[in-house]
């Protein structure tokens, strides 16, 4: 895996209200992390979630 | 000097096609006998051509995809590298990818530098892996490096996780020279038919104690020992060592073949479905609005991404913006979107431009 430093983790919502990905930062760039099991910045806030050290905060 | 004048070839039996078992030669290059006579590398970049994030990347301590050639990942902990294309060549190619060390770092036994490159399981059925049809594959590249020795190049599979580490040596410093390595079919354990990594082509050039003991020369199931095993010599043990490495081939076949140049654009092209770099794109949104309101374009990716990509998204100026995103992102594009701060007046971005990850 590599080694992503990831500071901080939101949801952010469509129009209608539905998570649409997540804002996050990571290795100090803060990008756009779809809600896809196959990128690899997704999968590893998920691995980071799982293991306690990350908490995805709810949208504004 | 004798001339053959011939009106047909036959095979043995005096009918038919005539065979090549052995495979052909002409002059002194091997003609393709075994997989497609075009497209024949599975590597991508494999001539170093493309580096859409940058030609250099100084303090790499790190793994990932550093600001150099295209789908070549840094895997590993020990040392601190530039990482580069580099214009220096051997006859035939204009780039290389080369790691050169800016600062030592004490070599524990589970410490390793690598580079490699993950290769989409779906692009690999083919092998016919998990048959009794199994194909050989083989590896080929120019290396140079002003360490002489034993290097390992290890084929790992990710599906089913095993090691194939295979040495090479570079026997003369500072030249570039020309190595194949040949791996045998998986006839046990097949690779999946998707989009996430199945094989990895990995050439370290650090390895500690735990990773160098196993066998070389056969495929065994995951362990450390095997992880680079023969690899003998350490690169990250002075400042100013490097390694450098260009026309990557992997292919069907137990023969290396000539490098399948391909040009720039073929290449671009794959490597954008991968990582996509936009930022000489000039995106322009202004809106008149209230606080609260959305505006948005869509952007449509040249080729189709392996994945919804990260999309990294900026501007050179902006007003009473409250955010500026990628959103609603797929494979073929996305909406990049902004989002207002204040009430009346005018809110704008310009000079918009993104980059998009989907890297394995």
């Amino acid at each position: 895996m590599d080694n992503m430093n990831i500071t901080s983790a939101q949801y952010v919502t469509d129009f209608e209200g539905n998570n649409d990905n997540i804002r996050a930062t990571i290795d100090g760039t803060e990008m756009s992390v779809p809600l896809d099991e196959a990128n690899r910045h997704y999968a590893e806030i998920m691995r980071q979630v799982e293991a306690g050290t990350l908490t995805i905060l709810d949208a504004d | 000097m004798s001339t053959l004048k011939v009106d047909s070839i036959v095979d043995g039996g005096g009918s038919g096609a005539p065979t090549a078992p052995n495979g052909l030669t002409v002059g002194t290059t091997a003609i393709p006998t075994t997989g497609p006579l075009s497209n024949r590398n599975l590597i991508i970049n494999g001539a170093m051509q493309v580096a859409q994030r940058g030609t250099s990347e100084t303090g790499v301590t790190t793994s990932g995809y550093k600001n150099a050639c295209d789908r070549y990942r840094c895997n590993g902990n020990n040392g601190t590298w530039t990482i580069s294309q580099d214009t220096d060549a051997p006859e035939g190619f204009s780039n290389s990818f080369k790691m050169l060390l800016t600062a030592t770092e004490v070599l524990g036994n589970i410490d390793y530098w690598a580079v490699e490159q993950k290769i989409e399981g779906q692009n690999l059925q083919h092998l016919k892996y998990g048959t009794a049809s199994a194909q050989s594959v083989t590896l080929s590249f120019w290396v140079k490096s002003n360490v002489t020795g034993t290097y390992c190049a290890n084929l790992y599979q990710d599906d089913g996780a095993s090691n194939y580490p295979v040495t090479y040596t570079i026997d003369a410093a500072d030249t570039w020279e020309y190595k194949t390595i040949v791996y045998d079919g998986n006839t046990v354990t097949s690779l999946d038919n998707d989009n996430a990594s199945s094989l990895r082509a990995t050439f370290f050039v650090v390895a500690g104690s735990d990773y160098t003991s196993g066998a070389t020369g056969s495929r065994a199931a995951y362990a450390n020992a095997t992880f680079a095993a023969g690899h003998a010599v350490n690169v990250g043990s002075a400042v100013n060592n490097y390694w450098q490495i260009t026309g990557v081939q992997l292919e069907v076949g137990d023969t290396a073949t000539p490098f399948e140049h391909r040009s720039y654009g073929d290449e671009l092209a794959r490597c954008q479905r991968y990582y996509l770099d936009a930022s000489d794109a000039y995106l322009f949104l202004d809106a008149y609005q209230t606080s609260g309101a959305y505006s948005s374009v869509y952007v449509a990716f040249p080729t189709t991404m392996r994945a919804a990509p990260s999309m990294f998204v900026s501007s050179t100026d902006s007003s009473n913006i409250q955010s500026f995103v990628g959103a609603s992102v797929r494979t073929t594009g996305c909406r990049l979107e902004m989002r207002v701060s204040a009430s009346g007046g005018r809110f704008y971005i310009a000079g918009g431009y993104y980059t998009a990850d989907a890297e394995l």
